[in-house]
């Protein structure tokens, strides 16, 4: 065989088990997607009964503006920025993309004079603000993939305990979210969300036929302490949904890049196999031409 | 529906996924003012649980289902009981060995302020998972 062959048919057989790789994490990433989504979707009665009772629990407490976490004061100079990423890559742009929509936002708060102060989630993220030598005020990996309620608890604590703190002593007075929504299996876009100060909304709410206006309730303790006791499991639950939501989000992406990756690779294997057999048979036809011209070369000196 | 009027229609729901569901005649929670206990026809109720305390429903064949619920609360509308907490898990699915063991841990090297939530969680883990053999075992 000859020296060319061997190095297309080697070629071959390296992209062949690349191939094998990529389809691998192909299907992998389309049965988490699965799982992600339903994830999602068990998560939406709590949000559900959630809004219902702070709703109930707002038109119940005295003035709503005044509490701490929905005050909108009027100067407001330190944002925080939860920006969630993928833990591993080889996921398209995904990473990439929340990252970008993250400097968007920050670029824009600064020019409202605002000081940005960035929570990482995800080893991409994190390794991204690491590189250019930024601060994080917090950074959470490990669990992209699968996020469990206990870990957005923790980065809503933190959060929380941040807007607690006054500016002077280092707090924020407002948090943005950077997740990436998942609109289908196909499309995912990077969104920002502000999650504080919570946007107070009065609104008329129209009760339909057959359904029954929101009871008066009766509160436990009182009002006041049933709004505060809830408005941080908001914040909670409001991280928690953005991780599901991320989490299913870089499974598409994966998917889609490992899909894209398995098509290229069946299209080199396609490409070197031509370039292959053509090496071969231009071979054939040198030895034959050698094999005839030797002959030529025997009965003519005979 | 004159049924209807006397059973509640209960739901346990955690932020991951929705625990269970069902009628039942009774349900005792506990909130930071003491027991509460829900029977049909109640007035409309919304009260925060206490951060970690067993939940109690009686089903309408009488059997008990003992829940630890970690943080959350509870409304009442009608008759229909929403529990929605943070963390919950049905008595019967508690490790009650690893359930130890995490008190245990907790506990280890003395009990700070900070370690005081994990400790109490273990032991409603602890005693939830308690009740809930001695009803099996009933």
């Amino acid at each position: 065989m000859g020296a060319q062959l061997r190095v297309y048919r080697r070629r071959i057989r390296s992209v062949q088990s690349t191939k094998k790789i990529t389809k691998a994490m192909e299907l992998i990433a389309s049965s988490r997607i699965v799982k992600a989504q339903a994830r999602l979707e068990a998560s939406l009665p709590y949000l559900t009964h959630l809004y219902a009772a702070i709703s109930a629990a707002a038109t119940g407490a005295a003035d709503v503006r005044k509490h701490p976490l929905m005050a909108n004061a009027e100067n407001r100079t330190r944002a925080a920025v939860l920006i969630v990423t993928a833990d591993r890559g080889l996921a398209g742009a995904y990473s990439a993309n929340a990252l970008r929509e993250g400097e968007a936002l920050a670029a824009n708060l600064r020019e409202k004079g605002m000081t940005v102060i960035p929570y990482v989630v995800g080893r991409k993220g994190v390794s991204y603000y690491r590189f250019r030598n930024r601060e994080m005020a917090g950074e959470y990996t490990g669990f992209t993939d699968q996020p469990t309620y206990a870990d957005a608890k923790r980065i809503g604590d933190d959060l929380l305990k941040a807007f607690q703190t006054s500016v002077e002593e280092g707090g924020v007075d407002e948090i943005h979210l950077v997740y990436t929504h998942f609109a289908s299996m196909m499309t995912q876009e990077a969104r920002i969300r502000r999650l504080l100060p919570l946007e107070v909304v009065d609104e008329v709410v129209e009760v339909k036929e057959g359904e029954q206006p929101s009871a008066l309730y009766e509160f436990e303790p009182d009002a006041e302490s049933v709004l505060d006791g809830l408005l941080p499991r908001y914040i909670d639950h409001s991280v928690y949904s953005a991780l599901l939501m991320s989490a299913a989000s870089e499974h598409a992406a994966r998917r889609r890049a490992m899909k894209s990756a398995t098509d290229n690779a069946e299209d080199m294997i396609k490409s070197l196999s031509r370039q292959a057999n053509q090496a071969r048979q231009g071979e054939i036809t040198q030895e034959i031409s050698e094999i005839v011209g030797g002959a030529d070369a025997l009965s003519a000196s005979r | 529906m004159a049924e209807d009027d006397k059973v509640l229609n209960v739901a346990v729901v955690s932020a991951e996924r929705s625990l269970w569901s069902g009628q039942a005649k009774s349900i005792v929670a506990k909130t930071p003012e003491g027991d509460i206990g829900i029977l049909p026809s109640h007035e409309p109720v919304l009260a925060l649980l206490v951060e970690s305390a067993p939940l109690r429903v009686e089903e309408l064949d009488g059997s008990k289902l003992i829940v630890a619920i970690h943080g959350g609360f509870f409304s009442v509308a009608g008759n229909e009981v929403n529990v929605i907490a943070e963390v919950a898990e049905m008595g019967e699915d508690i490790d009650l060995e690893r359930a130890k063991a995490a008190l245990a841990r907790a506990q280890d090297g003395g009990v700070t302020d900070e370690e005081m939530p994990a400790v109490r969680r273990a032991e409603t883990r602890i005693q939830v998972a308690e009740i809930a053999k001695g009803i099996t075992a009933r």
